[in-house]
This record gives structure tokens, C-alpha cells and sequence, in this order.
């Protein structure tokens, strides 16, 4: 079976992203880019499957700039065996990374496609449930444990009350929640490794898909900060607002 | 123009998250529906007719709805959609589980998570961890939507009385199966969902003296959480951090005792409607975002607060 | 686990002016010469330009030299110096001075040294360099000879404790027939080679400073690009050797920041809290209204300028750049001299590799040539300057006025310099600072701060701060020097908290900023700063 893994390149988690002056979007220049980091832990999961001899080749893809080559080299320094661009450098929404990738799955016949659940920059949470909607496929979202069987995989998901179980027919997504692995740490001379993998670039018209966004950003803004409150003198006076001012207790 | 809300439930009662989605819902022109889709669930669409502002409540009842699985409930939202100028769910896993299928099915964007409504057509939603807020507008006819529930005040549970339609099952797509549910033990609530959220820090000072945090938290009903510091320090297991690398928690009450107010642990926490801290350092950054503060011992004052509790 | 091992003709230790510019001289000499010269780079930040910090206004003459065509190849240097004052703060008055000569600033440009690394680091890409950040180097080798044989990088994935986590990758040796040291300012690696080869016999003691750094976004209105603006004075007392550099660049930027000498006595003393109340006089305040802080970082330099310069070389490698100390102290500027160094050095060595194996062999010809530069000139003649600020503010200032206008820096004498940490005064001497408090607009606390240097280190890992003595925090520098530690970090690593009744050092070594101040300023030396595992560290963006 091969597997098909969506990496994509995002501010890095360490990085506090923080509106442009003008309220025209975020201010990204020179910021640290690295890949998502719950895509991280689908590449992992993936070559994990592989290593346990579940999987055959493992893909992996990335929409963007031309930058985003890097992330689909440190993809494939983690042990990915190969590499697909859809270049482009204009935005692209959720639906239009689905479409995108469906049309990849179209051409290349994965078994599976391990997505993370969402992107740490505008999370949306959508992608991998819009693709398995597209291609009408299975879906195991916030996977927390993923066991492939003959035919079907069985996803363990983290649910707001806590595990749940399901059974999916394969082809399946599988969408990566924190807790299903720990990446592993690339390697040096992995990296030199990944330098020579293949790594195709195509562009959206090349798949045939319109990517015109279908959300207009009209503005962004900082969250308002919390201003401080008052000083209460005792416990029997905290308890007395918690009651009747603030009606919380 | 009309809203359907897809309810969220277990079969026998309508999940709490529901009414806030009810809430968003309220905020845009025309009537507000909820779709009802689970199995035996007859006494949920009882309670989602009696919400107030609901005008109707639909009912679909099906073996292949009890659990909730996405590829079975995806198509009856569309079959139902061309009556809908918007769909929404509560932002919880259930919701973002199945509403992005719905959004691909009817070839729409979805918007994710939002926080407000600033017109029928125009949201707004937190990005990048909630350090920027992003108000988009949706071009196309059909909104689907989720709704962060700490965005929304619930509507009342009671008062509405919603006539209560049965709606046709689509066909069970075959292609996923309910396995099972390990469902978290704890007479606690979950800390992500409760709404009073007892945390404590560094100034607790062991994980024997954690016990002091805890038995508040059981007079109040609240959850547990704690500081990263506390976590580093081994008082409590990783699961309780609270904290822009733990978890994201708005309840209504935020006790925060002995926690210092680092960043990082503000941003897991500054949503919170009502912020309590408890700390002998006057100068603790924690109070700069507290509603109440209270200087002092917490091994004075924190047992004292129960007291004061039991009257 | 056997560790792996890569073979390189050189290898850079840092990415930063010196090692980049070292790396790219060597392949476009390579290329020059159509011989094949292989350079490795590794840079412990998690890409080129997360762990650079700086002022800065850049001289452009080394870079001139090394990419003569720098303006066509879309170097992030925007912004000429127009206008250069100099005051003199204080408490509440300013006095415009003469600005002297070293800071003249024409010609200049105001830029982000990171986006200059950055831009610098696509260059060497280009020419071929392997650079690898997200990589520390942790340990150098030695052949049996005692030369170096190259460096080794971090463990990852080690516990707390120092055990082999589950994830655990063992570090990997990179071998090389050169190895070049460019680690900057108070480099772990090159520390342990002073010692290993007496590098720095016969000569002074490195002296260093803090810098405290802060960008912010102004009103258009109080924006001026091409102004740099420099303070003396106040909040520093007359006996203690500081200033400020505010600078306006690019869209409505300013760079300003606090250079505190860690020579200072009072251990009460805390850069970054005078960096805070420097923002508030009357004469600088005004620039930041309206306007909002996008970054903050801190790094030391060193100060110690000619007589600090240590030997340059050793068999198997050398250093480059601040490690050795090449910052003009008058000019607060190291990053053409870092770059000529680099350069310098490569010359000397792609030389070295031509004429034999130079496996193993000491290029010693670097320092000759280096001689005949015009840094070593330029660093010659301001060499009384900093030295001369032991003796306090005004008596330095009228001095080095006599030594740049009348001797024209070659006085038939040198002032030498005395060892940072000796210089703390134990608390009981000395008169406790009262700070204001921060308002959160103007000034900020030191946690809100380092939030803003987007730093962070993976929670399981040994810590990287290590005590030698690990009774020294509170049986010395809290009973004698009141805790210093906890004042001179900018970023919050040192704490004392209580514990059952007693004070205790906390070290929460997720904050570091990487700055090297506790190695510096540890009054016994106690503390001992070592690689983190790679890509931890702050993420400065524009810094």
C-alpha cells in the first residue's frame, strides 16, 4: 500500500505571529517557517506503518511557494521516499488543498492519506474531512492510535470525552492528533540523503483545479488583552463577589 | 434565509455545546432549525424542540446515525441543505468531524471556529493559536460553520416549544463502523469542557499538598488543572497543564493558586469569563489579568475558601 | 550507539557574519581556482538568523569585498545612516555632544544582521556550502596528535536525566582536515580550546558587555529612517560603562537597545531593567508613543578589542569572528570585522589546502595576513578606549578624546583590561537599585519579554546550564552577592525561590536566550553554558 502524506509549511510553533499595523494580514516577513507540526507526526505515523512492512512507498506533498520544497525535504529526510510540489504562490484555502489533493490521489492510487488534523497557522481543521468528503473515503480524524488490518484500519480518536474506536475501509484519511506519536529527529545524514529523493513540481492548472479562494479575509486584528480587576481583602469577600457580582458559584 | 444546527448528542441527551451553536445561529437573519440525526433519539429532539429560539426541530432516526460517524452523516445534512442558507455545529470534535464533509459535498468553504457574527455573510474566528483574529467573509451562497462555544452564551435550554418533523434517512454508506468508546473516568469534569477549573502552580509546592487544589475543586464541581511549572516539578501528570503547550480552557471561573502568571500559561487560560488568583506575591503577573485577586498563603487561604463555600 | 561520521575538507562551527563569510570566500576561491573544496556549516539556532542579534548599523567594507555586486543580488541593506547624534543623558536632561569620530556613521546602512545571515546563508547555499542548521556542535575531536580532527554534534532526545529517550538519535561526527570556530561571542567550544592549546597566554583577559535588544514599530510621525542615536550617561552611574543605540529603519522600525559593561560592580545591578527605564527619559520616551514592541533579545559581545585578541590558531583549526573578539568597542560595530576575519581565514586556509594534506595542520599564516588588513589597523588605534572607561565616564570620555584627536588611536601605551566576573562587589557594600515598575506599554517585565524572542528548548533534555558546584548559587552568590544571577540574565533563567524555608536557585533553562552572560558574569565561574540540543534557542525575526 502506498501512503500519501499532506506536509505543510506553517510558522514555526515557537513563533508568536502577531496582525500587520494596517490590519491587513500577518506579519510573516522573515518569521521562521517550519512544517506543521501535527504533519509531522503524519509522516512519522507513516513511516511507521512502513517500517512495520504495512506500507509499500511513502509520498509525500506540499502546496505552496517554491520555499515549501524544504518542507518536503525535511519530510523526506524523516524517511518519506519521495516528494510532490503543487507550486503556487497564491493563497490557498482549505477546499482548494483537497481539490488539489484529490486530484493527486486521482493520479497516484494511495491506500491512504495521513493528513494533521489542522495547520497551527490558520486552523481550519478542515482538510482532511473535506478530502475524504471529495474522494468519498473513510475518515478517522484526531487519530490517536492507528492499526491497519486486511482491508480496513482501525483508528483510536481523540474525542472531546475521550477515546473512541472506529473501523474503516481502506482507502481511508487519517487525520494526526498530538498524541499519536513522537517524531523521530532527522537525521544529518538523512538530510544529505533527502537532497537527492525525487521531488516533482506541478502546478494547480497542471491538476486541473481552480484554486480561487472562497473566503475574502476583510480584516485581522489583535484579541483584545484582559484588563486586571480588583484586590479582595479576604476569602469571605471573594466569595461574596463570586456569588453576587460575577454570579459564577 | 434560514439555520440549521446539527444537534450533538449521545441519543438520550442533547450535548450542552448545542445551545451555543443555537446562539451563533441566533445571530443571523431568518429562523433557526436543528437537525436531530442519531438513533432512538426521540427524547433529544424532545429537548432540542423546547430550546428557546428554536422554530423546528427535524428528526432523523436511523441505526446508521447512532454514532455520529461522518461518512453517514455528512449526506443527510446535504439532503436536507437545499432548504438552508446556512449550516452550523458546535466546534467540537463531533462537529469537526462531520461539517468540513458537508462544506466539500456542497462545494463551499467552511468556516471554522468562529467567535462572532459580524454579518450573515462575515465572521470572525481566532487564527494562529488565538493570537490574531481573522473576520472573513464567505462568497459563496452557502455557509457552513462551527462555532466555538466560548465564543456564544448558551440560549435556554427551556421555553421554546418547535414542532419536531421526521426527515428521511439516507442510505448507510458502508464504509465505517462504530468499534467502541473508552470514555474518561473521572468524577471530575473534563478539564477542557468544565465550567469552574480549579489550577494550581509552583507555589503548591508538592504533589501531596495538590490534595488542598483538589478538594476545592470537589466543593466547586470544577476540574483540575495546573502550570507547566507544576507539571515540570512532577505535582501532577502532563494531562492537567494548562498553557499555550497544554490545553486551551475558557470556563466560566479560572482559580488559578499559587500560579504565577507566566505568558504561556496566560494563554491557555485569559478566555476564561471570571479569573480568581491566589498567590503571596503581590507582584505576580497572574493578577494583572485577574478579576479577583487575593493576596496571600495558600495553605491559609485555600482551606479557608472552602469553609467559606460550605456556608 | 556508535555516533556516524561525515568527512568535509572544512567545517564551520555557527552560522553567523564570520562563519558564512568564511564558508563563501572558501567556494568562491574554490570556484576561482575549479577545485573542489568541501565546506560544512552547522548553526545550532533552528535556521541561519534565529540566534543573531544586533544594533546594527553595518559597515559595508568587508562586504564589499566579499559580494562587490551586494546591491544586485538584493542584500537586505535598505536603509543609509543620514544623521548621527550623540547626547548625553541625565535623569531628566539630555545634552547633544560632538559625535565622535568612530561613530560617524556615513556610508553606513541600518539593517537586521539576522535577514543580512539570512541573506548571506542563501549565498552560501548557492556556492555550494552545506549548511545544516538545527545542529549544535557540542564536542570537538582531536586526532591522537592532540590537533583537531573536527566536532561533534548534540545528542538528541536524551531525558532529564541524561538517558537515552525513546527518540533518541546520538549525535554525529563531522571530520574535517580544517575546523573553523566562528561561534561567536563566549563560544562553549572555543572556551575549551583556550584551554586545550593556552590560546589566550600573553594576553589580556576578554572583557565583555550585554546588549539588550528591542524592536519596535513606530508612529510614521516619529519615524526618521537613517537616524542613529546614541546615549551616555544616565541610568548608568558615572562608574559604570553603558549606553543605548536607538536607530530608525526600514518601515517604521526602530532598533533600540542597552549595552551595559560586565565590568560593573553593584551586583544589585540589572541590565535589563536598566535597559527598561533607559526607554523612559524624558528625551527618548516620546519616540514610542503609540508605537509596539515586535521583538526582544539579548546577547554579549566582546569587548576587549586588540589586547584581548587571543592566538588565532591551533593544529587542525581556527577561530573566526567574535569568539575571538574582534569588536571596534568605539564604533559598536564587529560584524565587518567578523566578516573580514572570515575571510581573512579562508584565504589562509584554502592556501593551507592546496599546498599539502592540511589534515591536522595549523594555518599559520592566518594571523599574518591578518595583520596586513585593515582590521587589525582599525582595531590598533581604538584599543585604549574601552579600557579607559575603568577610571569612569567623564575621565574615559576626556581621555579618549586625547587618544583619538591627539595621538590618533597610537599612543606609546596600551591599557589592559582586568577579568568581568572579579569585578562584583559583594552585596553588603553596595546600595540596593530600586526599578520602577513596568506599565506594559513602555516597559515590560522579563517574562513578556522573552515570550517575544520566540525562544524555546525542548522540555526533556539535560539542562544546558550546569553548575560546576552546585552549592555555589546559594552558599556564595546568594549569601555574598545577593543573587546576581537573577538580575543579570535578560531573560529570566535564575531564580531564587523558596523551598521549605530556604532559598533555592531555580534554573529554568527553557527561557535562555543563549546570550552567554551567566558564563561571563558567574562571579567563581561556577556556571558553565553548553549546547542545548540544535534548534533550541530564541527565534529572532528582524533582529
Amino acid at each position: 500500500m502506498k501512503i500519501l502524506v499532506a506536509v505543510k509549511r506553517a510558522i514555526d510553533y515557537n513563533v508568536k505571529a502577531r496582525p500587520k499595523s494596517d490590519g491587513t494580514g500577518v506579519d510573516l516577513a522573515n518569521v521562521k517557517m517550519s512544517m506543521n507540526p501535527f504533519d509531522e507526526i503524519a509522516v512519522e505515523e507513516a513511516l511507521r506503518l512502513q517500517e512495520a512492512g504495512k506500507a509499500t512507498e511513502i509520498v509525500a506533498l506540499s502546496i505552496g511557494p517554491a520555499a515549501c520544497q524544504e518542507t518536503l525535504r525535511t519530510a523526506m529526510a524523516m524517511g518519506a521516499d519521495r516528494g510532490i510540489l503543487v507550486q503556487t504562490d497564491g493563497e490557498v484555502q482549505p477546499l482548494a488543498v483537497a481539490k488539489l489533493i484529490k486530484a493527486l490521489v486521482d493520479k497516484e492510487q494511495p491506500g491512504m492519506v495521513i493528513l494533521g488534523k489542522q495547520a497551527i497557522d490558520d486552523d481550519s481543521n478542515q482538510t482532511g474531512q473535506m478530502l475524504a468528503g471529495l474522494l468519498g473515503w473513510s475518515i478517522g480524524t484526531f487519530a490517536a492510535r492507528v492499526e491497519v488490518g486486511e482491508g480496513h484500519v482501525k483508528v483510536a480518536r481523540e474525542v472531546d470525552g475521550g477515546i473512541q474506536t472506529i473501523d474503516l475501509k481502506l482507502p481511508a484519511i487519517v487525520t494526526a492528533d498530538l498524541r499519536l506519536n513522537e517524531p523521530r529527529y532527522v537525521k544529518l545524514p538523512n538530510i544529505m540523503k533527502a537532497k537527492k529523493k525525487p521531488l516533482d513540481i506541478v502546478s494547480p492548472a497542471d491538476l486541473g483545479v481552480d484554486i480561487t479562494p472562497r473566503l475574502k479575509l476583510v480584516k485581522v486584528s489583535e484579541p483584545a488583552a484582559r484588563a486586571g480587576g480588583v484586590k479582595v481583602a479576604d476569602v469571605a469577600e471573594l466569595v461574596a463577589k463570586l456569588r453576587s457580582e460575577a454570579k459564577v458559584i | 434565509m434560514t439555520s440549521l444546527v446539527i444537534a450533538e448528542h449521545n441519543n438520550r441527551q442533547l450535548n450542552g455545546a448545542t445551545l451555543n451553536a443555537v446562539a451563533a445561529a441566533g445571530r443571523i437573519t431568518g429562523d433557526v432549525h436543528v437537525l436531530v440525526a442519531g438513533q432512538g433519539c426521540a427524547d433529544v429532539a424532545a429537548q432540542a424542540a423546547k430550546i428557546a429560539g428554536v422554530a423546528k426541530v427535524l428528526l432523523a432516526d436511523a441505526a446508521h446515525y447512532g454514532n455520529s460517524l461522518a461518512e453517514n452523516l455528512a449526506p443527510l445534512v446535504v439532503s436536507l441543505a437545499a432548504n438552508y442558507s446556512h449550516l452550523l455545529a458546535a466546534a467540537t470534535t463531533s462537529g469537526k468531524n462531520v461539517m468540513p464533509r458537508v462544506a466539500a459535498l456542497l462545494d463551499v468553504a467552511q468556516v471554522s471556529d468562529i467567535i462572532a457574527v459580524v454579518s450573515d455573510d462575515t465572521f470572525v474566528r481566532p487564527i494562529y493559536a488565538g493570537n490574531v483574529l481573522a473576520t472573513v467573509q464567505s462568497i459563496d451562497a452557502k455557509k457552513v460553520i462551527t462555532v466555538r462555544v466560548t465564543g456564544f452564551d448558551p440560549v435556554a435550554a427551556e421555553g421554546g416549544s418547535a414542532a419536531v418533523e421526521n426527515v428521511a434517512a439516507a442510505a448507510d454508506a458502508g464504509l465505517s463502523s462504530f468499534v467502541g468508546e473508552e470514555l474518561t473516568k473521572s468524577s471530575r469534569p473534563e478539564l477542557t469542557a468544565a465550567d469552574i477549573v480549579v489550577s494550581g502552580g509552583r507555589g503548591v509546592g508538592s504533589s501531596e499538598n495538590f490534595a488542598i487544589i483538589e478538594k476545592l475543586a470537589d466543593k466547586l464541581g470544577a476540574a483540575v488543572g495546573a502550570s507547566r511549572a507544576a507539571v515540570d516539578a512532577g505535582y501532577v501528570p502532563n494531562d492537567y497543564q494548562v498553557g499555550q503547550t497544554g490545553k486551551v480552557v475558557a470556563p466560566q471561573l479560572y482559580v488559578a493558586i499559587g500560579i504565577s502568571g507566566a505568558i504561556q500559561h496566560l494563554a491557555g487560560m485569559k478566555d476564561s469569563k471570571v479569573i480568581v488568583a491566589i498567590n503571596k506575591d503581590e507582584e505576580a503577573p497572574i493578577f494583572q489579568v485577574a478579576d479577583y485577586g487575593l493576596v496571600g498563603d495558600l495553605f491559609k487561604e485555600v482551606p479557608a475558601l472552602c469553609e467559606a463555600l460550605d456556608k | 550507539m556508535e555516533r556516524e561520521s561525515m568527512e568535509f575538507d572544512v567545517v564551520v562551527v555557527g552560522g553567523g557574519p564570520s562563519g558564512l563569510a568564511t564558508a563563501i570566500r572558501l567556494r568562491q576561491l574554490a570556484a576561482e581556482h575549479d577545485v573542489e573544496v568541501s565546506v560544512c556549516l552547522i548553526e545550532k539556532g533552528s535556521e541561519i538568523g534565529a540566534h543573531i542579534l544586533s544594533g546594527a548599523v553595518i559597515q559595508p567594507t568587508a562586504l564589499n569585498e566579499l559580494f562587490p555586486d551586494w546591491k544586485e543580488r538584493g542584500a537586505p541593506l535598505k536603509t543609509a545612516v543620514t544623521e548621527d547624534r550623540f547626547l548625553f543623558l541625565t535623569e531628566q536632561k539630555s545634552f547633544r555632544l560632538p559625535t565622535p569620530p568612530q561613530m560617524h556613521n556615513h556610508g553606513n546602512y541600518i539593517v537586521s544582521l539576522g535577514n543580512v545571515c539570512r541573506w548571506l546563508g542563501q549565498q552560501a547555499e548557492a556556492l555550494g556550502v552545506d549548511i545544516y542548521p538545527g545542529f549544535a556542535a557540542a564536542e570537538v575531536l582531536y586526532h591522537g596528535d592532540g590537533s583537531v580532527k573536527g566536532v561533534a554534534t548534540g545528542d538528541m532526545g536524551r531525558t532529564k536525566e541524561g538517558e537515552e529517550g525513546p527518540n533518541f538519535a546520538p549525535g554525529m561526527e563531522l571530520h574535517a582536515k580544517q575546523t573553523i570556530f566562528a561561534e561567536g561571542c563566549r563560544g562553549s567550544l572555543t572556551k575549551t580550546l583556550f584551554e586545550r592549546f593556552d590560546l589566550r597566554e600573553g594576553v589580556d583577559p576578554q572583557v565583555y558587555g550585554i546588549g539588550i535588544k528591542e524592536l519596535w514599530e513606530i508612529k510614521p510621525e516619529h519615524h526618521q529612517p537613517g537616524l542613529t542615536l546614541h546615549t551616555a550617561g544616565w541610568p548608568m552611574d558615572m562608574k559604570t560603562y553603558g549606553g543605548s543605540f536607538l536607530y530608525h529603519f526600514e518601515e517604521n522600525l526602530v532598533s533600540v537597545g542597552f549595552v551595559v559593561g560586565l565590568n560593573y560592580e553593584n551586583p544589585y545591578l540589572s541590565p535589563f531593567e536598566e535597559m527598561q527605564r533607559y526607554k523612559m527619559h524624558p528625551a527618548i520616551r516620546g519616540m514610542f508613543e503609540g508605537g509596539r514592541r515586535l521583538a526582544y533579545g539579548a546577547r554579549a559581545i566582546s569587548a576587549g578589542g586588540y589586547q584581548s585578541i587571543p592566538k588565532l590558531t591551533f593544529p587542525g583549526g581556527l577561530l573566526v569572528g567574535d569568539c575571538a573578539g574582534f569588536l571596534n568597542v568605539p564604533k559598536i560595530k564587529g560584524s565587518h570585522t567578523a566578516m573580514k576575519s572570515g575571510m581573512t581565514a579562508a584565504e589562509a586556509i584554502f592556501q593551507l589546502l592546496q599546498a599539502e594534506d592540511a589534515t591536522g595542520k595549523e594555518a599559520v599564516d592566518y594571523p599574518h595576513r591578518l595583520k596586513t588588513t585593515w582590521l587589525w589597523d582599525e582595531l590598533y588605534r581604538v584599543r585604549n578606549i574601552k579600557p579607559s572607561f575603568h577610571w569612569g565616564l567623564l575621565p574615559a570620555m576626556a581621555y579618549s578624546a586625547v587618544d583619538t584627536y591627539l595621538f590618533r588611536g597610537k599612543a606609546p601605551w596600551t591599557l589592559h583590561h582586568t577579568p568581568d566576573h572579579e569585578a562584583l562587589k559583594p552585596a553588603a557594600q553596595c546600595a540596593p537599585i530600586e526599578y520602577p515598575k513596568p506599565d506594559g506599554v513602555l516597559t515590560f517585565d522579563r517574562l513578556s519579554s522573552v515570550f517575544l524572542s520566540n525562544t524555546n528548548h525542548e522540555e526533556e533534555q539535560p539542562c544546558h546550564l550546569t553548575l560546576k558546584d552546585s552549592t555555589v548559587p546559594e552558599r556564595l552568590n546568594l549569601a555574598i552577592y545577593a543573587g546576581p544571577e537573577q538580575r543579570y540574565c535578560p531573560a529570566g533563567v535564575y531564580e531564587f525561590v523558596d523551598q521549605g524555608g530556604q532559598q533555592k536557585l531555580r534554573i529554568n533553562a527553557q527561557n535562555c536566550v543563549h546570550c552567554k552572560t551567566c558564563d561571563i558574569k558567574d562571579p567563581s565561574q561556577n556556571i558553565n553554558w553548553v549546547t542545548p540540543e540544535g534548534g533550541g534557542g530564541p527565534n529572532y525575526p528582524n533582529m
